[in-house]
């Protein structure tokens, strides 16, 4: 049950310095107490190891566990057991070298997007005027540009979840962690910002880590697919994705991509998730 | 007489505009006019039917009131400079004191967990307790001057800030103090760029139920023990059978309530321009 380490990662191109954290996850499980004072084993026993730069997909029905294993990444619960390292160092709360980007953009609506997107350069004490020329450039490349000064309730759906992208990415952290980002949105703008994600990551290197709950998603964008079981949260079996880069949505209609999907599926309804 | 020459560019659009503006909202002139029959209606009636003066005095003597009031010198004590400033005092000392305390004792007992628990039965009983019927103790302890009422109107200020401070600060959006979390803010930094502001609306809510508070707190400490004030002036007036000096000093102190409501309406609209309307304009009873 425990999942597979992935040492060798698929080539990949990236203009800016190469992020050189690298994320062990050993024994890691999670057991919440209701108030009722029953125990939820959220979480057991998961093992996977994801190397710099790459991009790893997590995958699985509601209850799976994925948020929570998201957010004891992102340091933001402890793990009940196990450890979590990134680059070496153990995950012992919030940390400066991650960056997240939840399912609603969270974008505060007193501000401009462009105070919103420099928001982490305030809590992280970065200069300001480095950090607004680092946000137009951020704004800039999720196709933002112009939006400095308007409000987010001004903005559609789709272009909030691009500025909270860019709110991630302020800070320079090496990996960006990502809850369902696109799940809010309507499938073909969903479609668009797989795209936008895909071009980001190349030309960022970021290390991400996105969970989602569309198979077709999580192939597409990922060079692994960690699937997870629930009831209790187990790392079923992690896929390694080796359709070549960069990927067009004329991509998914490909027997390889359908052959991946497929794989997904079974081990969903054989761990007796699906129907 | 100067012939008036083709109307200037400012001025020719202006009378189209009007003409769509009062299409568009009849309110502007429906209003006025409505208030013009009302009072035409009261005249005429009170005419008409003979109403003695004592009951219902006539629009002209409630105007002429009205006139006489301001027209007297300023430090008269009968006057409605000297008076009305005196209300006015009470009402923004007694106002900007209860509020302040009351926002900041809100921010403290719901940022403490343990004192909201322990305090919050007590703040319930006294939200029952109609604190006017506290009017003559508070005159009896702090006599018959101005502070008496400022206390008043503290009293009457406070429990509204601290209700719905203590709401707002409970309803932060657990999204965002989890997005602050994941750039490892502090406690403080959370509180004041997230925990603050999204608790605005509730705060400016508690201000607009002050603000009537303030008033009524005002007349009813006067009314119970003062020497100067509109309050005064009120109860002077009504044993000389002068109800038209009433009126008007009721004129007088609806002016003064909806000014007061007005600017706090008006810091509102610039500070809360975010927030959608329902939620600046949810109220909790005190």
């Amino acid at each position: 049950m425990a999942g597979m380490s992935i040492d060798a990662a698929p080539l990949r191109q990236s203009q800016a310095n190469k992020s050189t954290s690298f994320i062990a996850i050993s024994g890691l499980s999670k057991t919440f107490a209701t108030l009722q004072g029953d125990r939820i084993e959220a979480l057991i026993d998961i093992n996977v190891a994801i190397s710099a730069g790459s991009f790893a997909t997590i995958v699985g029905p509601s209850g799976c566990g994925k948020s929570t294993l998201l957010r004891i990444l992102a340091g933001l619960i402890p793990a009940s057991a196990g450890s979590v390292e990134i680059a070496g160092q153990k995950v012992a709360g919030p940390r400066k070298d991650i960056g997240m980007v939840f399912q609603s953009s969270i974008l505060l609506p007193w501000r401009t997007v462009l105070d919103n997107v420099m928001l982490p350069a305030e809590i992280l004490g970065i200069p300001r005027d480095r950090a607004r020329s680092r946000a137009q450039e951020l704004l800039r490349m999720v196709h933002l540009e112009g939006f400095d000064n308007k409000y987010p309730q001004e903005l559609s759906g789709g272009m909030q979840q691009r500025a909270s992208i860019a709110r991630a990415l302020l800070h320079d952290p090496a990996i960006l962690l990502m809850d369902e980002p696109f799940g809010a949105l309507d499938a073909m703008t969903r479609e668009q910002m797989n795209l936008e994600l895909q071009r980001i990551w190349q030309e960022s290197g970021k290390t991400v880590i996105l969970v989602t709950h569309s198979i077709p998603e999580a192939v597409f964008l990922g060079d692994d697919v960690l699937v997870m079981t629930p009831r209790p949260g187990r790392l079923a079996q992690v896929l390694p994705v080796a359709l070549p880069r960069p990927r067009g949505l004329d991509g998914m209609a490909t027997p390889e991509f359908g052959a991946l999907t497929r794989e997904i599926r079974l081990l969903l309804q054989q761990k007796g998730t699906l129907d | 007489m100067a012939e008036i020459a083709a109307p200037k560019a400012a001025e020719r659009p202006r009378n189209g505009r009007w003409r769509a503006r009062l299409a568009a909202r009849p309110e502007i002139i429906l209003s006025p006019i409505l208030l013009v029959l009302v009072l035409l209606i009261w005249e005429w009636g009170v005419r008409l039917f003979q109403v003695p003066s004592y009951m219902l005095p006539r629009v002209s003597n409630v105007l002429f009131g009205l006139y006489q009031g301001f027209a007297i010198s300023p430090f008269s004590r009968g006057g409605y400079w000297l008076n009305g400033g005196v209300t006015l005092l009470e009402v923004l000392l007694g106002f900007i004191i209860g509020s302040s305390i009351g926002l900041i004792l809100g921010i403290v007992i719901s940022q403490i967990r343990i004192l909201d628990a322990t305090l919050r039965p007590y703040i319930v009983a006294f939200q029952c307790l109609p604190k006017v019927a506290i009017a003559p103790i508070i005159i009896m302890w702090f006599g018959y001057d101005i502070s008496s009422k400022v206390v008043m109107v503290a009293l009457l200020t406070f429990f509204p800030l601290l209700v719905n401070s203590m709401a707002g600060f409970h309803g932060v959006d657990l999204d965002r103090i989890e997005l602050l979390r994941s750039l490892s803010a502090s406690r403080w930094q959370i509180f004041w760029k997230v925990k603050f502001l999204s608790a605005l609306p509730f705060i400016f809510a508690g201000l607009d139920i002050a603000a009537i508070f303030a008033v009524v707190g005002a007349i009813v400490g006067e009314f119970v023990g003062a020497q100067l004030g509109l309050g005064v002036q009120i109860l002077s007036m009504n044993a000389q059978m002068d109800t038209a000096g009433s009126f008007s000093v009721c004129i007088v102190l609806a002016v003064m309530g909806l000014l007061l409501n007005s600017a706090i309406r008006g810091v509102q609209r610039r500070v809360l321009f975010w927030a959608p309307s329902e939620t600046s304009q949810r109220a909790i009873n005190v």
